[in-house]
């Protein structure tokens, strides 16, 4: 039998997904605690001690054992470019989508204030853009020597105009940076290019971002850490909505994960205008573009959550007190392993779910902008029109575990009072109810069409 | 070596105007006439043209505008152009610029005033610009 064990090495816990590939089914998942700080393996056994009993008491030799990881604090990177829609958006999608946490972008020449604020926030990664290839030359120029300056560590992506890149690399190289260069993510105005860029974050993540995380530790028993966790998603993603040479995919779709600290939206699709008459304009957007939002979150992040949301709207949505909102709030900001126990406590969980799910997918969302001209009124498309995708996927801790969660995913949905915001309509609502996305996008690695079987047969409509 | 540098042309329709007919032309006329054409096409605000120009280090920006409000559209764009630090970039501006008819003269003084280099009036043909830039960058033949 061939078997392959998954692993998600999480900020809190320790995932792992046993699945027999063939029969593409799921044997068993548990987890543990992370314990990357001390010695990851110590976690790792733990969930292993849980699943032993689905073999009898006894670990069989899996085949394929891979993991993903976004412990340690992920993936942390700095994105830098010259005009802020343009070049910074390029290398901001580029690093999103490599699965980074992103702590800052910056725009034109770095000042000595920034490369501080760089040096404090000590990134695993920066990636280095700006110019279009043969187009502006001087401020990546500068940014690297600015970056030759700095204290940090930080490998150098180099993703910028070509025409400079031998240069950069050399400033670089000189103040002893480990440096890399790669393909522009913006060779052209209007032409986005940032799969070379995230591979190259992948390679450097693979190569040394694992190590000095300390989970090269858990390559002694594992065959490889292959990438930050959020990158698993995404390939997953992608695997499943365009399929493979052997399976159709299910086409475009959309998945919103729910986690403590935030929570990220991933669109697989082109997101062209649906009707017509509509202009699009600015800088064109990735077929598989992830948006992460820091301030929606439903532990670590609650407080903001409740910022940006507000007491009052998330007591209409939960049909609770306001006062008793703002308490359950700060109650779990201090103690993040609390869960909801009571039905009003549950109630004011579901809302704040619902509502950051809501919240993420409006700012993931293209929006319709209408202009009054001599001709008459014209359409005017900014970002993705998902307003025509086929599926909406609700995945992470909070929702995979909910008695109820259409309710939370139905908030994602297209609302009459914005209709300028482009969301999904009539997108038919799947859950992810065993949690193995990350380890379907891992699985897919090895063995694409089990991985998309898995997918197809665990991933089911919401009731 | 300057002699041979293709020059780089921001080409775009300014403000609410949706004529991308003209624009197309244009891009052709451009391209085929040996320049680098960044076509951001219809609908373009000025800091479209600014930041385009930006980063791909744009010799020229060409302004089109078709539908009468050009000269609104237009005002300030110089300002910005040396906000962004590219004050010393050339402009041109050509299309229906005004509303009815308008001595041209006087149009085109206000054009210049407004920080372009040269404005054109309706019904010029492409090579006429094309010919121009030319000239205005110091190439003796078409580059």
């Amino acid at each position: 039998m061939e078997l392959a064990l998954l692993i998600d090495f999480g900020s809190t816990y320790t995932k792992v997904t046993a699945v027999d590939v063939a029969a593409a089914e799921v044997i068993a998942t548990a987890r543990g605690i992370s314990t990357v700080e001390t010695n990851i393996l110590e976690g790792l056994g733990q969930a292993l001690a849980e699943i032993k009993p689905h073999f009898g008491g006894v670990l069989p030799d899996f085949t394929h054992r891979l993991a993903c990881s976004s412990a340690a604090g992920g993936l942390r990177m700095v994105a830098i470019g010259l005009v802020q829609e343009l070049t910074v958006e390029a290398a901001r999608q580029a690093a999103l989508g490599a699965g980074a946490r992103v702590l800052g972008v910056y725009a034109h020449q770095l000042t000595a204030g920034e490369i501080k604020q760089i040096d404090d926030g000590c990134p695993d990664i920066i990636l280095l853009a700006g110019g279009t290839d043969g187009g502006n030359k001087e401020t990546i120029l500068h940014n690297a020597r600015m970056l030759a300056t700095s204290q940090c560590t930080a490998t150098i992506i180099v993703a910028g105009n070509k025409s400079a890149a031998d240069e950069v690399l050399q400033i670089l190289e000189q103040a002893g940076k480990d440096v890399r260069v790669t393909a522009n993510v913006l060779p052209e105005l209007n032409k986005l290019n940032v799969e070379p860029a995230r591979d190259t974050i992948r390679q450097t993540f693979l190569e040394k971002i694992v190590e000095a995380k300390g989970l090269r530790r858990a390559e002694s028993y594992l065959q490889r850490i292959l990438m930050p966790t959020p990158a698993a998603v995404l390939q997953a993603a992608k695997l499943l909505a365009m399929g493979n040479e052997e399976e159709k995919g299910w086409g475009d779709l959309l998945i919103v994960d729910i986690g403590g600290a935030t929570t990220d939206v991933h669109s697989i699709a082109e997101g062209y205008p649906t009707k017509s008459g509509v202009t699009y304009k600015g800088l064109p957007e990735p077929y598989a573009k992830r948006t992460v939002e820091g301030d929606l979150g439903m532990r670590v992040s609650a407080l903001s959550l409740l910022e940006s949301i507000g007491s009052r709207k998330l007591a209409a949505i939960s049909g609770q007190a306001e006062q008793a909102v703002t308490e359950y709030i700060n109650t779990i900001h201090n103690r993040i392993e609390l869960l909801p126990e009571s039905e009003e406590q549950w109630k004011i969980d579901t809302a704040m779910a619902k509502a950051a799910t809501d919240l993420a997918v409006e700012r993931h969302s293209g929006t319709l902008e209408t202009m009054w001209t001599p001709m008459g009124a014209v359409h005017v498309q900014h970002g993705k029109d998902l307003t025509e995708i086929p599926y909406l996927i609700g995945t992470g801790g909070v929702i995979v575990k909910h008695p109820n969660p259409k309710e939370i995913l139905q908030g994602a949905l297209y609302k009459p009072d914005q209709p300028t915001v482009l969301r999904p309509q009539k997108a038919k609502l799947m859950l992810d109810k065993e949690y193995i996305l990350a380890a379907i996008g891992l699985l897919a690695e090895v063995r694409p069409t089990a991985a998309l079987r898995l997918a197809k047969k665990y991933i089911n409509p919401v009731i | 070596m300057e002699e041979k540098k293709q020059l780089t042309l921001i080409l775009g329709v300014i403000g609410a105007d949706v004529h991308a007919v003209g624009n197309r032309i244009l891009e052709y006329a451009f391209t085929e006439a040996g320049f680098k054409v960044v076509n951001i096409g219809v609908m373009a605000s000025q800091e479209e043209f600014i930041n385009a120009a930006v980063e791909t280090n744009a010799d020229a920006i060409l302004v089109s505008s078709l539908y009468g409000h050009g000269e609104i559209d237009c005002r300030g764009l110089r300002e910005k152009a040396i906000e962004a630090g590219i004050g010393q970039i050339k402009m041109y501006v050509g299309g229906n610029l005004v509303v009815g008819k308008q001595d041209w003269l006087e149009v085109e003084k206000r054009f210049t005033n407004m920080g372009f280099d040269r404005a054109y009036p309706p019904g010029t043909m492409p090579q006429e610009a094309i010919d121009d830039i030319v000239r205005d960058f110091g190439f003796k033949e078409r580059c």
